[in-house]
């Protein structure tokens, strides 16, 4: 009985929490999807390892807020873009733009896996080839011997 | 002993890097702002709702807008500062309340004294958003012009208010 009680309490909350999660969607399914888009790519500076997508930091949810609205009043994503890198910067950006600033943000990796290629390739270019060993005759014998399993010699 | 050096070298200088990192603090992210002419707004004032204030009213002033809620934690502990700077008369600060009820915004002026000329009532941050407020306390220093040339995130300290602020307002106070 107690167990029944619990699994209904459990499933009412789990339908009260995913009613609350999925009013705004509901009320335009192809806005909310270019707003979630967008929001993807925009950076939540309060957590900063998080996209106003999915933080539920408040400012997060003011700037999918504000994102919606402008939206709404039929802003493009462009000029949405504009808006929060004039307030927040380059930062608020998951693909920050390509400029001066920002190309050791983006070619410093490549350069890194050059320099290490260029390393890898200066050590094994310079690497010697391995020197000829010429045998004597009685090496040879020898070695046949050894070869052959000679369990004397082995123990 | 050779084939060492540069090995070693890459790493004291990857340590080094790493070493400086540590140093910076991340959550200060360089502000847009600076230098561009203050986003325009007019809000309710906090105490008289009926009345608003722009920031077009201070033109030809250099004042200080301090961005402050009474939910924020390190608001309180920068509030000693602000009290100390409004002491000092050297600049008009403002107070932006930012996401606040404006009972507990009053009551948090009232227990904890209140440093500003007054406060503007930003209950939906929309202004907040204008500034690029993101971390509360937020301080902008704005001159005569209306342009933003100063912004501090985080509290202010004696510290900065005597290397920094009060300085930069003295230069925009001539200019």
């Amino acid at each position: 009985m107690l167990r029944v009680l619990a699994f209904l309490l459990l499933a009412a909350t789990v339908k009260w929490v995913s009613a609350k999660e999925a009013a705004p969607a509901a009320a335009d399914p192809a806005l909310e999807q270019r707003v979630m888009t967008l929001a993807s790519e925009l950076r939540c500076l309060v957590c900063q390892n998080q996209t106003i997508a999915d933080s539920n930091a408040p400012l997060a949810e003011d700037l999918r807020n504000q994102v919606r609205e402008k939206m709404r009043q039929g802003s493009s994503n462009s000029e949405i873009i504009d808006y929060m890198v004039a307030r927040y910067g380059d930062f608020v950006l998951y693909r920050p733009p390509l400029k001066l600033t920002t190309v050791l943000l983006w070619f410093g990796p490549l350069l890194l896996l050059a320099a290490g290629f260029a390393i890898l390739l200066r050590r094994v270019l310079r690497r010697r080839p391995a020197q000829e060993f010429e045998m004597t005759a009685s090496e040879h014998k020898r070695a046949t011997e050894l070869l052959a399993g000679n369990e004397a010699e082995r123990r | 002993m050779n084939r060492f050096v540069l090995p070693l070298a890459i790493f004291a200088a990857l340590i080094a890097l790493l070493g400086v990192g540590l140093t910076l603090n991340p959550r200060e992210v360089p502000s847009p702002l600076i230098g561009k002419a203050a986003p325009h707004f007019e809000l309710p004032q906090l105490r008289e709702s009926a009345k608003t204030f722009t920031e077009k009213d201070m033109l030809g002033k250099v004042w200080v807008l301090n961005v402050w809620a009474s939910w924020c934690v390190s608001c309180r502990e920068e509030h000693p500062v602000l009290l100390d700077l409004a002491k000092s008369g050297s600049v008009p600060l403002y107070g932006l309340n930012y996401k606040d009820k404006r009972e507990d915004g009053l009551a948090w002026l009232k227990s904890m004294g209140d440093p500003y000329q007054l406060s503007i009532y930003d209950l939906d941050g929309k202004v907040g958003i204008d500034y690029g407020v993101y971390g509360v306390p937020e301080t902008y220093v704005i001159d005569k012009l209306g342009v933003i040339r100063y912004k501090r995130i985080g509290p202010l300290t004696p510290e900065i208010v005597k290397e920094k602020v009060l300085p930069l307002v003295q230069e925009l106070g001539r200019a």
